[in-house]
């Protein structure tokens, strides 16, 4: 059970302003039902830029209900430069806060609002125009870097509470992790685990490599009467020989991908590619 | 209806249930007075060790299974761990394993970890559903190999309710020396099961859903498997489980299995038929609504249903206004961004994962509480269809 504020559960069970304004001066739509979440924002808009009027639909859970219908409150008797101002943040606040894996749901309101205002000025939002990061919500580099900065967020988890993004199938984790560490730099609380920086030269690459093999890997093929050799280092690629037991081994294949490239990739690079040489 | 309203009316018995009066009656003596040590040599101790003897003996008839194959434990999900990883330590040069898409994270989440904790030392496969979630069984069979260690399927799903041809799939397994393990969490007390009959190795069942209290749970292991404890110490359980025993909550799953033996006719008419009336009344009192799972090959009082274009977690905040106790397989409501994975498995659209409801049902409920619903329900789904940007009316 979520612990949802008094002020979330009041709008969300006595919704303000719910429906769509007629003749509407900007409208903004966002999120989608696959995502699980969804916005329509409707603003009627008087000629000295005032909002007069503010309708919401929304799809989606409580929190998600309970900001449209506080942001509505918020932008009605509000200049269209004042409400260009308003932030996730500020809808949260008049939440009397929200549960932080819920945060996305306040960031769906600015976004519906700030379509809404392109849509009234005739521009094109600049955030749509930004790369998609997180494909299983639609979710563009320029929305992440832009929750990072807003919201002052340090962790992948945090964006993904912040955006949705990373919390599908996972697969832009380290996409995230370098929009963060561009966006905050050295101010990053989060180093993955495993994750070693990247800039190392070729000599040096090899020599952690065969470091790596010595210590680690040959070992335990030793103990089996098997050996490894290092072939070639071409970028990412590495090429070894099995030796011993290991080279008629029906298993050398599972050997080098699940042990060998594992030990690499966590303790050199974790781009290596390990193949056995023809 | 006013009496109705006044207390819960509680259709969520598929996450826990209440402790039947009975039981905590049984229980009491060895919450109070009776707190010897079963393993003591004292009589003091001793007589505990019999009432626990006399549990083992009411789980075993509920079962169709000796005495002797009942290890207790302390819930589902370490009866599922223990089975599951007694198989692959008994048999360490196999290194597959063969689930579905669709199993309780008891065993979904293990069977993951066995996969990436372990460097993919294991190899999982995991058994497609259809749309109404039923396995293929030429699927399975081709999925059993020579390194197939042990074969884990639910009996009845908890989201759905459906229920697996398990004790086909258990003589298959069997025929190509393969364990076979059942999570029967769900379907406990509610079909027959009868072991004796069957090849299956490993059974997991758990108190709270039968009407014991939470925190005890049962093992059943078909004598002569070969087994490996997971939790090791003193030689309670035969040996097979160290840890002295939750003897008050054992005597309460005793008792409710007995009462859950006498209750099964009831829960197969009685219950079945509030459960489809349940299930017509909302399926056509609400439009665009549909159900999950399979119509017939289905627990009795399981009911999924998805009402589309709104979402979940908002359907059982408005319900908890009327005091009605559901699930919902949405993503809101699990703090996960995706919807129930049983459903996606099902290739259930997002239209209709994000409001699915799942009623369960028990022999405490009445007509009058499945009346209150199939009134109230309509007039919530309504209410927040209208606020849907993507309802476009019936």
């Amino acid at each position: 059970m979520w612990e949802y504020t008094d002020k979330v559960q009041q709008h969300f069970l006595n919704p303000q302003n719910v429906g769509e304004v007629e003749n509407a001066s900007g409208t903004g739509d966002v999120g989608s039902l696959a995502c699980g979440d969804a916005l329509k924002l409707t603003l009627k808009v008087d000629e000295n830029d005032i909002i007069t009027d503010a309708k919401f639909k929304t799809f989606g859970c409580a929190s998600a209900i309970a900001s449209s219908s506080v942001l509505t409150e918020m932008v009605i008797g509000m200049s269209i430069d004042k409400a260009a101002n308003i932030s996730n943040e500020d809808i949260a606040d008049a939440l009397g806060g929200l549960p932080k894996e819920k945060m996305h749901c306040s960031v769906m309101g600015r976004e519906a609002l700030e379509a809404a205002i392109a849509d009234y000025r005739g521009l094109i939002l600049p955030m749509a125009a930004g790369e998609v990061v997180c494909e299983c919500f639609g979710v563009t580099d320029l929305e992440v870097i832009r929750a990072i900065n807003e919201s002052s967020l340090r962790s992948v988890e945090e964006i993904t509470n912040f955006t949705k993004a990373g919390g599908g199938c996972g697969k832009c984790e380290d996409k995230l992790r370098e929009l963060l560490r561009e966006t905050v730099g050295g101010k990053s609380e989060i180093v993955s685990p495993g994750t070693k920086p990247k800039k190392m030269t070729a000599l040096q690459k090899i020599k952690k490599i065969e470091e790596v093999l010595e210590r680690e890997v040959r070992p335990g093929l030793r103990k089996d009467g098997g050996d490894i050799e290092l072939i070639d280092v071409d970028g990412d690629f590495i090429t070894v020989s099995l030796r011993g037991a290991c080279k008629s081994c029906k298993k050398s294949q599972t050997t080098i991908k699940e042990y060998v490239e594992r030990k690499l990739r966590e303790l050199v690079l974790d781009s290596l590619i390990v193949e056995e040489e023809n | 209806m006013s009496s109705v309203n006044e207390k819960v009316v509680y259709m969520d018995n598929n996450a826990t249930t209440m402790i039947a009066p009975e039981v905590v009656d049984a229980m009491m003596p060895y919450l109070t007075n009776l707190y010897g040590n079963p393993s003591s040599m004292h009589t003091f101790g001793g007589q505990v060790g019999q009432v626990v003897s006399e549990a083992r003996e009411k789980v075993a008839d509920i079962l169709g299974a000796e005495p002797e194959e009942i290890t207790f434990t302390s819930c589902g999900t370490e009866s599922d761990s223990t089975a599951i990883l007694s198989a692959l330590r008994t048999f360490p040069e196999k290194r597959h394993v063969v689930t579905t898409r669709v199993e309780h994270p008891a065993v979904k989440s293990l069977c993951d970890n066995l996969e990436t904790l372990t460097g993919h030392k294991y190899r999982v496969t995991r058994l497609k559903v259809d749309g109404e979630g039923m396995i293929d069984m030429a699927e399975y069979e081709a999925a059993l190999t020579d390194d197939t260690a042990i074969v884990s399927v639910m009996w009845a799903n908890n989201e759905t309710g459906n229920i697996y041809p398990v004790e086909k799939m258990a003589a298959m397994a069997n025929g190509r020396g393969i364990l076979f393990h059942t999570d029967a969490v769900q379907a406990v007390g509610k079909i027959p099961i009868d072991l004796k009959t069957l090849d299956i190795d490993f059974l997991s069942l758990s108190g709270h859903k039968i009407h014991a209290p939470k925190g005890v749970g049962v093992l059943y292991i078909k004598r002569g498997t070969l087994f490996v404890p997971f939790l090791t110490g003193g030689h309670q359980e035969y040996g097979r489980r160290g840890g002295t025993e939750n003897v008050a909550s054992i005597v309460g799953l005793g008792r409710a299995c007995e009462l859950a033996s006498e209750k099964m006719a009831e829960e197969n008419s009685r219950v079945k038929q509030l459960r489809d009336k349940l299930e017509e009344g909302l399926l056509s009192g609400i439009s665009k609504s549909r159900l999950n799972g399979h119509k017939t090959a289905r627990l009795p009082n399981t009911s999924n249903i998805s009402f589309e274009f709104v979402e979940g977690e908002a359907i059982l905040l408005h319900m908890n206004r009327y005091k009605i106790c559901a699930s919902s397989g949405s993503a809101c409501t699990s703090g996960s961004l995706e919807p129930s994975h049983v459903l996606r498995a099902m290739g259930v659209p997002f239209t209709a994962a994000h409001g699915s409801i799942r009623f369960s049902l028990s022999v405490y409920n009445s007509e009058e509480e499945v009346d209150y619903i199939i009134e109230k329900m309509p007039a919530i789904i309504e209410l927040l269809r209208k606020m849907s940007p993507f309802w476009q009316g019936n």
